[in-house]
């Protein structure tokens, strides 16, 4: 789905330098951050944490009919990323194949282009993650 | 309800006012008892460019001046469209409600219409990262498979036992058989779903017409009761959820439904469950307490889920085989028990129906709306 300039660059903190938040009240973090915490809500307090982008892969697909724009891609492998400091996010892992991949498996983000609107258009950047070998 | 297919025919408007002429005729009503309607709808400003569908409801279906009021809730609208209906109903604001689920989807190609679906789950996280619906459903498929040993066997078993009840309603999509080999021999999606584990892109619309119970009687020699009507939500997207293998919006909405009609799973004889996927039939069969945790996918590899079964699941072919017009299939599901409990489901009854229940969906499991009906 492509995506407005405005939202790209909106988005620009969290997609290059993964800045998330936390909660000081019951320290659970949040990434994307939140605007409030939904357990505590009211109570809650957030405080921005940098996430280092390192986790293990808590499931995974290889997707075969891509979404639009991924087209040169298939087969991908599309992962949901527990991150080590708690919060879970989804993402492509790239330079591997379903056989390589295996739930639990140690990752680690990587800067990398996601999307581009046209040859002389936006290039949307963000991460991705590859196997810690 | 309109048969669901591809009417290249027929458009949005068409669809619709077919459905609903149906419902008002099967009510027994004229049509200028209704005071309100509600159109559950989830992308028509998407899929025809045409917004604001609840007034042109109402205009070419004759029902000017009364409100009409479109729900969206991504593949749910059809099920919350029906629960707004019922509790306008219910707060004694109106008698006679209409509801109605619609949507035409092949008017654009298969690319185009996936994206639009995709806006049911996170834009901004999921679907520009790459992720498609059927990648969503895989990501729990896996973790179903990882925590429970379901196999691409026991999701096949849903496809297939979903066609086989397709082959005998004539409202479905596809009413031809298929086996476990087709399925997993069939064009990889996303894995370890394959083509035959989706649900098709289908135009289609149903409606029903609501009234208190007294006051049904008088125009319906077989009224059904909508007997509870529960809602619940969790996170838009899948990566926020406590856990994968389940859906906690349908536990959380089947028990308040279960609460409200004074029942327990055991007393449900046949259910219309959300099939998008064949993992989302295991999970609902679960999640609605009937079969359990872990055990949804032997039990309808076992045949116990089918015909004849424990409990009949998706008597019209469900999602995957009576097809999937998104707005409308939560509506689908009502007129689909409705038959069952007035044992009118010709080729596909389930002996002395009572009771009947209904789970939609909408994306991942963001929404989910669970109701039970009864024979009065």
């Amino acid at each position: 789905m492509k995506e407005s300039i405005p939202l790209t660059w909106r988005r620009i903190p969290e997609r290059y330098r993964m800045k998330g938040n936390r909660c000081l009240t019951c320290s659970t973090a949040y990434f994307p951050p939140r605007t409030i915490c939904p357990k505590c809500r009211r109570k809650g307090k957030l405080e921005f944490l940098n996430f280092k982008g390192t986790g293990k892969i808590y499931s995974f697909t290889e997707i075969h009919s891509p979404a639009s724009g991924f087209e040169e891609q298939v087969p991908y492998v599309f992962a949901i990323v527990e991150l080590d400091e708690g919060a879970r996010i989804t993402g492509q892992v790239v330079d591997a194949h379903k056989p390589e991949v295996k739930i639990g498996d140690r990752v680690e983000a990587v800067f990398r282009k996601i999307q581009s609107d046209d040859p002389e258009g936006l290039i949307h950047y963000g991460f991705k993650f590859r196997l810690v070998k | 309800m309109t048969k669901f297919g591809e009417h290249w025919e027929k458009g949005f408007r068409d669809l619709v006012i077919d459905a609903g002429i149906k419902a008002i005729g099967d009510a027994g009503l004229q049509g200028n008892e209704i005071s309100a309607g509600y159109v559950g709808n989830m992308a028509s400003g998407s899929l025809i460019g045409q917004e604001h569908v609840a007034a042109l409801i109402a205009d070419h279906m004759g029902l000017n001046p009364i409100p009409v009021t479109r729900v969206e809730a991504a593949c749910a609208s059809g099920g919350v469209a029906l629960r707004q209906g019922y509790m306008a109903v219910a707060s004694g604001m109106h008698d006679f409600v209409v509801v109605g689920g619609v949507e035409k989807m092949n008017d654009l190609d298969t690319n185009e219409v996936s994206q639009i679906l995709g806006g049911a789950g996170d834009q901004e996280w999921e679907l520009f990262m790459g992720a498609t619906f059927p990648g969503l459903y895989a990501l729990m498929a896996k973790r179903h498979m990882h925590e429970y040993g379901t196999t691409e066997e026991m999701l096949a078993a849903v496809a297939v036992k979903n066609h086989e009840h397709g082959s005998r309603n004539p409202y479905a999509q596809f009413q031809n058989k298929i086996t476990i080999d087709m399925v997993l021999k069939s064009k990889v999606v996303a894995d370890p779903l394959k083509m035959f584990d989706c649900s098709p892109i289908t135009d289609g619309a149903a409606a029903v017409v609501l009234a208190p119970v007294e006051i049904a009687k008088k125009y319906q020699e077989q009224p059904i009761e909508i007997v509870a009507s529960a809602q619940a939500s969790d996170t838009i997207a899948l990566h926020s959820r406590e856990k994968l293998s389940e859906i906690k919006a349908t536990q959380i909405a089947a028990k308040r439904a279960y609460e409200m009609a004074k029942i327990g799973p055991k007393d449900v004889d046949v259910a219309e469950v959300h099939d998008c996927f064949t993992i989302a039939e295991i999970m609902a069969i679960e999640d609605l307490g009937l079969f359990r945790k872990g055990e949804g996918g032997k039990a309808t590899l076992e045949g116990r889920t089918g015909l004849g079964g424990e409990v009949a699941i998706n008597t019209s072919g469900g999602l995957k085989a009576a097809g999937h017009p998104v707005g409308a299939t939560g509506v689908k599901q009502a007129v689909e028990l409705t038959w069952q409990l007035r044992g009118k489901a010709e080729g596909r009854q389930v002996a002395d129906a009572e009771i009947g229940l209904a789970q939609n969906v909408g994306g991942s499991g963001a929404t989910s709306v669970v109701h039970i009906f009864k024979r009065v």
